[in-house]
């Protein structure tokens, strides 16, 4: 549904995108990943049109969009920080885009008063965004970004600037939300946990490259480097490999392919325990057991162990 | 600027040189450069005081700072004669004396230092005093030493824009300075006189020196902005 | 810092003295002379034919003035925040001449581009003349409605802008319809500035106008000139008008300030 192809973003001297391409399906809800500075923001505002690439093509629906401005892309966007209308009450936030449009009035009222409804806003229409809380404005935002009916809805980490709570509940929220309205959804983080619980797709990217492509679980099971193994979740370092710690095992006899460690330090925290080792050269580890095992084991400082993994390694050790 | 040159850099030389003019330009320079001091010191106060303490009529008295820039520099020439005048009520014959000049420059000058030192007090992080006072510095040298710096920026700009005002100002002194040539002709006066004599070029010669000491002030103070900002944490 | 409440108060003394006698006297003193001997001289004072001829025409001045530099000012402080090109130091700088120069060099500067013999030479009259005196008036005001919306417009950022071409709208609607409405007060506040600076006009104007009594005379000049022909009430009454008009000046800043700086 949108095809992003070769595109290439510069600003001065850093390269914001390198040479990306990806392709959205209709009806979908992806998660463009990453940290700071990976591309993600920019691959957002050049598939949205604020910004133009300096190579490359950005189709939507069909139709080469790289040279159509944003306004008539027939996209819905939400930005970080609400970017309200601090003059306008939610009412007026919300009807903007159909005002513009020369909308008959009493299809504006309707259509104000349904979205607010769906984004549970009903009764606020005369407030001032200054009166509502960040969740609020949020969802103003997107009641706004919904009201022109877009192809796309482009969400730049849209709960960036919310308090851990809120953050929470409006992510469950737009799951939901999505799943009753099915439009088209890209969305921007760099927060995994939000990425996997929310999207379809997930969309790795670091340093203005494409790092992986896939469901949550095909990127956490097989990821396909370092990078996105780490980014996606804890991993630890076992030698020349990167492992999931939950993935290793610690005997007290020799195994094939486990390592020798001598234990630090065993810290008791109720139902886990987790035992700090020191591999041969000097690295360390560590290595979550369940207190049984910890019993089992009789772990104490000073003793000296093997670890191993119990899955395939997935990952020789990345930079 | 260029019509000044028309008659060769010896006709700009000998405008410039003339005694008169240069009597003008000395007394233009010299009371601006004092206004702009006591308004260093006056106007920092009064920010101060605006800021940080509270007493009846403080409101009131916050917007009269900025008479002087809603009042036409006429009007000012008028009020100070009725004070400093023949008609004095308090029997100061101050007319024609380098003192009415000084008041006439205090007077349309004031609002510059304490509207540029005002929000800079305002936004002053007060922790650092009290970091200052914990470590037992008395509140003298916790203005000296902590407070003082921070405001040293603020205070230049607005004495420089002090002295780019006074040394250009005509309207307030022309009715209290008397314009009594190499005493109390300020060189707006003389500029303005030298027109009127239908000697435009002799004018546009001092003006010329005029400007560029005005320029000068302003990209001092331009240059002391930009210092000030590269200590802003 | 908790200063020591005897210094504190000697502060504020030695402030509120100063404030007192730069200030409040003088001020006091002229309202006090001006309505000395009633109202009824006063108001024959400002309806003589050459008194409300002075204030047309400074309205009038000022009517062209203030809206031209408006808009000057609105569109160039868009450029200077959202622009990119080079030389914005370059016009930041040349905004900020007239507080630089002396008025009484601004009309010089005219005088010599505009005058008999000078640079330009237009089928029209301009230096003793009304065009001359509106070139002044809005050379010397120019920069403050510029000055009270770049801080806005730096304040606000672009954000909402870019939102609203996000919903279809272009860019003359999102002026109009986002921008516009979130500088209101800057401009408001800059246009107070203005008016003030267009009215209170003298030194340049007085090099420019030529003086004509009933013809090129803003409220200014005749105050200056009943001065100089011994009318001291009739300057005093002037004074007083343009007085009341400062004051009045004085509390649109007043209340406008608050609003500008609240974003």
């Amino acid at each position: 549904m949108i095809s992003v192809d070769a595109v290439t973003k510069q600003f001065g001297e850093f390269r914001a995108l390198d040479d990306v391409s990806l392709d959205v399906h209709e009806g979908s809800l992806t998660a463009l990943l990453g940290p700071s500075g990976s591309g993600k923001s920019t691959l957002l505002r050049v598939i949205a049109g604020l910004e133009l690439p300096d190579a490359g093509r950005v189709v939507i629906d069909g139709e080469d969009a790289t040279a159509v401005p944003a306004q008539r892309r027939g996209i819905g966007f939400v930005f970080q920080h609400y970017a309200a209308f601090k003059h306008m009450t939610v009412r007026e936030n919300v009807a903007f885009g159909l005002r513009i449009r020369k909308r008959p009035k009493a299809e504006v009222t309707a259509k104000v008063d349904e979205l607010l409804g769906i984004v549970g806003l009903q009764g606020y229409q005369s407030r001032y965004p200054a009166q509502l809380s960040g969740g609020q404005r949020q969802r103003m935002a997107l009641a706004r970004a919904l009201a022109i009916e877009p192809r796309v809805l482009l969400l730049d980490e849209p709960f960036g600037a919310l308090d851990a709570k809120v953050r929470a509940d409006l992510r469950a929220w737009l799951r939901r939300l999505h799943d009753e309205v099915h439009v088209t959804t890209v969305l921007v983080t760099h927060d995994q946990e939000e990425a996997m619980d929310v999207a379809d797709r997930i969309v790795v990217l670091n340093e203005g490259r494409i790092e992986q492509t896939g469901t949550p679980r095909e990127l956490y099971e097989r990821p396909a480097n370092g990078f996105v193994m780490s980014f996606l979740g804890p991993v630890a370092r076992l030698g020349e490999a990167l492992v999931r710690p939950h993935d290793l095992r610690v005997t007290a006899e020799p195994r094939e392919g486990a390592l020798e460690a001598m234990v630090d330090r065993v810290v008791h925290l109720g139902f886990e325990v987790r035992a700090e080792l020191q591999l041969a050269d000097g690295a360390p580890l560590a290595v979550q057991l369940t207190r049984d095992d910890a019993v089992a084991l009789e772990l104490a400082p000073g003793d000296i162990v093997w670890v191993g993994h119990t899955v395939e390694p997935v990952q020789p050790v990345a930079a | 600027m260029a019509r000044s040159t028309d008659g060769g850099l010896d006709t700009f030389w000998s405008a410039v040189s003339s005694r008169q003019a240069v009597s003008a330009l000395t007394l233009s320079l010299w009371t601006s450069l004092v206004v702009a001091a006591v308004n260093a010191v006056a106007g920092t106060a009064t920010a101060w005081v605006l800021v940080r303490d509270d007493f009846r009529g403080k409101a009131v008295l916050n917007a009269l700072i900025d008479l002087p820039f809603a009042l036409p520099t006429i009007v000012v020439g008028i009020i100070l004669l009725a004070l400093v005048g023949p008609t004095s009520p308090v029997g100061i014959h101050a007319v024609a004396t380098t003192w009415a000049i000084l008041l006439a420059l205090l007077f349309v000058t004031l609002p510059f230092v304490v509207r540029s030192v005002q929000p800079v007090v305002q936004e002053l992080d007060r922790e650092m005093e009290e970091a200052a006072t914990s470590l037992g510095a008395s509140s003298a040298t916790t203005f000296r030493r902590v407070v003082l710096p921070n405001l040293v920026p603020a205070i230049l700009s607005g004495a420089g824009m002090s002295f780019a005002r006074a040394v250009g100002e005509f309207g307030s002194v022309i009715l209290v300075a008397g314009n009594i040539p190499f005493h109390t002709q300020l060189a707006s006066v003389y500029i303005f006189g030298q027109v009127e004599s239908d000697d435009p070029i002799g004018a546009a010669a001092v003006a010329v020196v005029l400007l560029a000491i005005s320029l000068i002030v302003l990209v001092a103070i331009a240059s002391v902005g930009r210092w000030g900002a590269r200590h802003e944490r | 810092m908790n200063v020591d409440r005897r210094v504190r108060l000697g502060v504020r003394t030695l402030v509120l003295a100063y404030l007192t006698v730069l200030l409040l006297v003088p001020v006091g003193l002229v309202f006090y002379r001006t309505f000395e001997h009633g109202i009824t001289p006063v108001w024959q004072a400002i309806t003589t034919p050459a008194a409300v001829h002075a204030f047309w025409l400074t309205l009038e001045i000022a009517l062209i003035a203030v809206p031209l530099n408006t808009i000057f000012g609105v569109v160039t402080a868009l450029a200077l925040v959202r622009g990119r090109f080079r030389g914005k130091v370059a016009i930041d700088a040349v905004i900020s001449l007239p507080f630089a120069l002396s008025p009484v060099v601004i009309g010089l500067a005219l005088l010599l581009v505009y005058g008999r013999g000078g640079w330009v030479s237009l089928p029209f009259q301009v230096i003793f003349s009304l065009p001359g005196m509106v070139l002044a008036t809005i050379f010397v005001s120019l920069p403050f409605v510029v000055r009270e919306v770049v801080p806005v417009l730096r304040e606000i950022g672009d954000e909402s802008e870019q939102a609203a071409a996000t919903l279809g709208a272009t860019p003359w609607q999102a002026f109009w319809r986002i921008t516009l409405p979130a500088i209101r007060w800057g401009i408001a506040y800059g246009v107070v500035l203005t008016t003030a600076r267009a009215i209170g006009e003298f030194g340049a104007v007085s090099v420019v106008s030529g003086r004509i009594a009933g013809e090129t005379q803003t409220l200014t000049l005749l105050v200056e000139q009943r001065f100089q022909n011994f009318d001291l009430a009739g300057a005093y009454a002037a004074s007083a008008l343009l007085g009341v008009i400062a004051i009045a000046t004085l509390l649109a800043m007043t209340l406008l300030k608050p609003r500008k700086d609240q974003t």
